[in-house]
């Protein structure tokens, strides 16, 4: 499809059902959809004619620690042939379990490895999965937002034991996030008291 | 009597100066012949995208610096064009063309380590010396505009720090003279050497059909004869005003690539050139007090600008709400900033798309069937740079 607005009568006439929302804005399209229907949707837009996303640029999760659907599963695909962007998402719980796309993007490989090293989310079907970044051994997930940012084991070498050790983080002083967020356009009650205010007049 | 042979495990890396730094590959060696290759990653992962969820956006470009340390300011431009369009700022035309400038210099920079370390690996140790001379002046024209020669935190959203310094403009032109040359001489060393094409020439083939399923990009896309690229199909800043060309190559072998990255250095001295020309006094930052620091002479003057001052280095700038996705043609290839803001002066989320990651995935289909000695080779088109690769 030529431009963003055809591609995305395109995908909603197609696809209907399976696609719960759409979006377009600065210039990409942004597409949710239910967890179950990943396959189906992107065999669809890799395959089509009018679509022809062939390229995964990239997966990622983005994590709410509040919500009971806590992970937001990302695909960034990349459509040469029209020179579009589509940004697809799903939401999922914590233990569930996904399927992975290797079969259709061989590059989805280390990517979600990437996502089960990073936030623990688990794919079904995947030919290797192994953590990815962190070290051999390495416990925890550490871009999940529960995860303190100076981590849990620091190592070190110790000169009795002839060897790298691995001990619980131990600091100085501890890891200090200042609220800088005093307002910048006045304090919210003054704004509503003033609303407020408007509206009596 | 048959007698079993088992295949060979080695481990290339993680200290091993062909290995572009920290990798470690695990071979499976039959005879000679590599059977399978698989690279572990991650001996450089800083955390960078944690770090930067706990740091305001200004705060958030050193570590962007960090990633392909080769060409720093290329990765500095995609984080502040995502969030000059979510916040809608224009950038003055001025720093559009500092910007671009210093990309093009990045990957010169870039390109040049590439090239000559390749060269280095399959056995020439003349390039190198004469390129890393060519790269020295580089850096310093990234010292004189930034104060460092490698970490530049220079950019800006909506411009860049500062102005460019007295007769720097000068000097980058004088050295869009010389370049050219430097490029000859490199090219009269390698590209028809017996040697250097009996190492590259049809190792590490690369279809069409794989480079996309792969999720290829930049020279590797190129090479393969795709003529994808960022800075022509979905134009930043003002690269739609240049006129460049993009080289791409035929067989997608190593030799091509390297073609390519030569051709490329060529069309940076190019862009150099127009940028400088076009260039005119102007602004170099949005005006806008809420996102960019007011100057020194004004914090003396005004009240309003020494509170701007204040708030911008403790809480920094807000940005609303949104999710984006940008992209720069970096000189390895696409790389991206998938941005998720939340209202407040921090990232909720920046993912980052590094080039290297997808091509050093594809280590294994790229070397299954070649030689141990090949191995290096292909490594070296690849182009990898473990900063970005790890993160």
């Amino acid at each position: 499809m030529k431009n963003l607005t055809d591609l995305e009568k395109k995908i909603n006439s197609e696809l209907t059902t399976k696609i719960n929302k759409t979006k377009i804005k600065h210039n990409q399209i942004y597409i949710e959809i239910d967890k179950e229907d990943l396959i189906d949707v992107l065999l669809f837009v890799k395959t089509n004619k009018d679509t022809k996303f062939r390229q995964l640029i990239d997966i990622t999760v983005v994590d709410y620690p509040d919500e009971v659907q806590r992970f937001k599963i990302v695909y960034l695909l990349l459509s040469h042939e029209f020179n579009q962007r589509m940004i697809l998402s799903y939401f999922i719980n914590e233990k569930e379990v996904i399927s992975s796309i290797t079969s259709i993007f061989p590059a989805a490989n280390w990517m979600e490895r990437e996502v089960f090293d990073m936030y623990g989310v688990n794919f079904k079907d995947h030919p290797d999965l192994r953590r990815i970044l962190t070290d051999y051994g390495f416990e925890g997930h550490p871009l999940r937002k529960d995860f303190p940012l100076t981590g849990h084991i620091e190592s070190r070498y110790s000169e009795e034991q002839k060897k790298v050790i691995n001990e619980p983080v131990k600091l100085e002083q501890n890891y200090r996030n200042f609220d800088y967020e005093s307002p910048w356009e006045g304090t919210k009650y003054i704004k509503e008291q003033v609303n407020t205010d408007d509206k009596k007049n | 009597m048959t007698k079993k042979i088992k295949n060979l495990n080695l481990n290339f890396g993680p200290q091993h100066p062909a290995a572009h730094g920290v990798l470690r590959l695990i071979l499976e060696l039959d005879g000679e012949v590599v059977e399978k290759a698989d690279p572990h990653i991650g001996l450089l992962h800083r955390g960078t995208e944690k770090l930067i969820e706990n740091k305001t956006y200004m705060q958030a470009v050193p570590y962007f610096d960090r990633l392909d340390y080769v060409a720093p300011m290329n990765q500095e431009h995609a984080f502040a064009l995502a969030i000059e369009k979510i916040l809608g700022i224009d950038v003055p035309i001025r720093a559009q063309y500092i910007r671009v400038m210093f990309c093009e210099i990045g990957r010169i920079l870039s390109h040049i380590l590439n090239v000559t370390t390749q060269a280095l690996d399959v056995g020439a140790l003349t390039p190198s010396l004469w390129g890393f001379e060519e790269r020295e002046t580089l850096m310093t024209f990234y010292e004189r505009a930034s104060g460092s020669r490698l970490h530049a935190n220079y950019f800006r959203a909506g411009g860049v720090h500062q102005d460019l310094p007295v007769g720097l403009e000068r000097d980058i032109a004088k050295f869009c003279e010389t370049f050219p040359k430097v490029i000859n001489d490199l090219e009269n060393l390698l590209t028809d050497n017996r040697i250097f094409k009996q190492r590259n020439v049809d190792i590490g083939i690369v279809t069409k059909d794989d480079a996309l399923d792969y999720s290829f990009s930049g020279v590797m896309i190129r090479g393969s004869g795709v003529p994808w690229d960022l800075r022509k199909s979905q134009p930043y800043d003002c690269y739609d005003q240049l006129e460049f060309k993009i080289p791409i190559g035929k067989n997608g072998d190593c030799y091509d690539r390297y073609l390519c990255r030569i051709e490329e250095m060529k069309e940076s001295v190019y862009i150099i050139k127009q940028c400088l020309a076009k260039m005119e006094k102007g602004p170099i930052k949005t005006f806008d007090g809420k996102i960019s620091p007011p100057s020194k002479k004004e914090i003396k003057q005004s009240m309003e600008a020494l509170i701007h001052h204040f708030k911008l280095f403790t809480e920094g700038y807000r940005v609303p709400e949104d999710e984006i996705y940008t992209a720069v043609e970096a000189p390895k290839g696409e790389f991206g900033v998938y941005l998720i803001s939340d209202g407040s002066s921090k990232p909720y989320k920046c993912k980052i798309r590094a080039p290297g990651f997808s091509h050093l995935q594809s280590m294994d289909y790229l070397i299954k069937g070649h030689m141990l000695a090949d191995v290096p080779a292909v490594l070296g088109s690849l182009d990898i740079v473990f900063g970005e690769v790890d993160r």
